[in-house]
């Protein structure tokens, strides 16, 4: 067993917690814990995960709400520090409301819910979180959002290049993203958002494991 | 007892869809003089403030605080007495 110690917050609203709780506890072997929003902390956790689902049914936008959680204040000191959290789909609603990663998630181009496994190219293989892939790789994972068409302006996308923080971009883009984008990471390399959801690509009875890699990698990552 | 009526919108340099399409049905409808169509969100508070100006501010704050995302949205709003309209 590694020394990870697996947090997966959960949300009102929250649908995917118990999909990452399963493959960090059942799969990878981590301690893993939920961590109820209204929680003050993020007790002796050493990675945090904001699941996907529909957070406060996500009233006014996605992500606005859960962003005051209790837990939310510990979440960005423990990131700011240098702490591993991954948002997956809501999650990374929330971590772009909460400004801990640029831009924001708009509606899907064609406001539809799109339900699918899409093809991703992983741009940036130097990370905690795509250290297992191979630069370029084509990977297969599954979306399901409605609001997942990532936006940011100019300059934004430009930092974004020039700091290799985009992660993964879409082969054909589902929902209208600027430049593709299917996932990036904060400056500090410690923080991903992505709407694609690598825990339903993470157990082989289900035929794709594409997603086990990223998990494992942040897994062993922690010493 | 004063009223905020704010008004949320896409900004300008975003697409917006959901307008985009209202507006090609209201074409198709024959509305050929509607020439653009944005979607937006309105919410009304009710806040217990002294004066019209300390109701502004706090319907400002609320707004950049919460009810608007910058990044994607511009918001404005007008304060009455609670009553006059």
């Amino acid at each position: 067993m590694s020394s990870a110690r697996a947090g997966i917050v959960v949300f009102p609203g929250s649908n995917c917690d118990h999909d990452a709780f399963y493959v960090f506890k059942n799969i990878l072997n981590v301690d893993t814990k939920f961590l109820w929003h209204k929680e003050g902390s993020i007790e002796d956790r050493n990675i945090v995960v904001l699941p996907g689902g529909f957070s406060y049914g996500d009233y006014l936008r996605c992500g606005a709400i859960s962003r005051f959680s209790n837990i939310m204040d510990d979440i960005v000191k423990f990131a700011n520090k240098g702490g591993i959290v991954i948002g997956i789909c809501n999650g990374f609603q929330v971590l772009c409301e909460i400004g801990l990663l640029p831009g924001v998630l708009l509606k899907n181009k064609n406001l539809k819910f799109i339900c699918d496994t899409v093809s991703l190219k992983v741009e940036n293989n130097k990370s905690i979180f795509t250290g297992e892939y191979k630069i370029k790789e084509d990977i297969s994972i599954p979306i399901a959002h409605g609001e997942g068409n990532y936006f940011c302006d100019d300059e934004t996308l430009a930092d974004l290049l020039s700091n290799n923080q985009i992660m993964f971009r879409y082969n054909n883009n589902p929902n209208g993203s600027i430049y593709d984008i299917a996932g990036i990471q904060n400056l500090g390399r410690n923080v991903l958002g992505m709407m694609p959801h690598p825990e339903r690509a993470s157990d082989k009875r289900l035929g794709n494991v594409d997603g086990l890699r990223l998990l494992k990698g942040v897994t062993e990552s922690v010493l | 007892m004063y009223i905020a009526k704010i008004i949320i919108t896409l900004r300008s340099s975003i697409l917006d869809p959901q307008g985009k399409t209202v507006e090609h049905s209201l074409k198709s409808l024959g509305y050929d003089k509607i020439e653009g169509t944005r979607m937006g969100k309105y919410i009304e508070l009710k806040i217990n403030a002294d004066s019209k100006s300390e109701a502004e501010s706090i319907a400002d704050k609320a707004c950049e605080k919460l009810l608007a995302n910058p990044v994607m949205e511009d918001y404005e709003f007008e304060i009455s007495k609670d009553g006059e309209n």
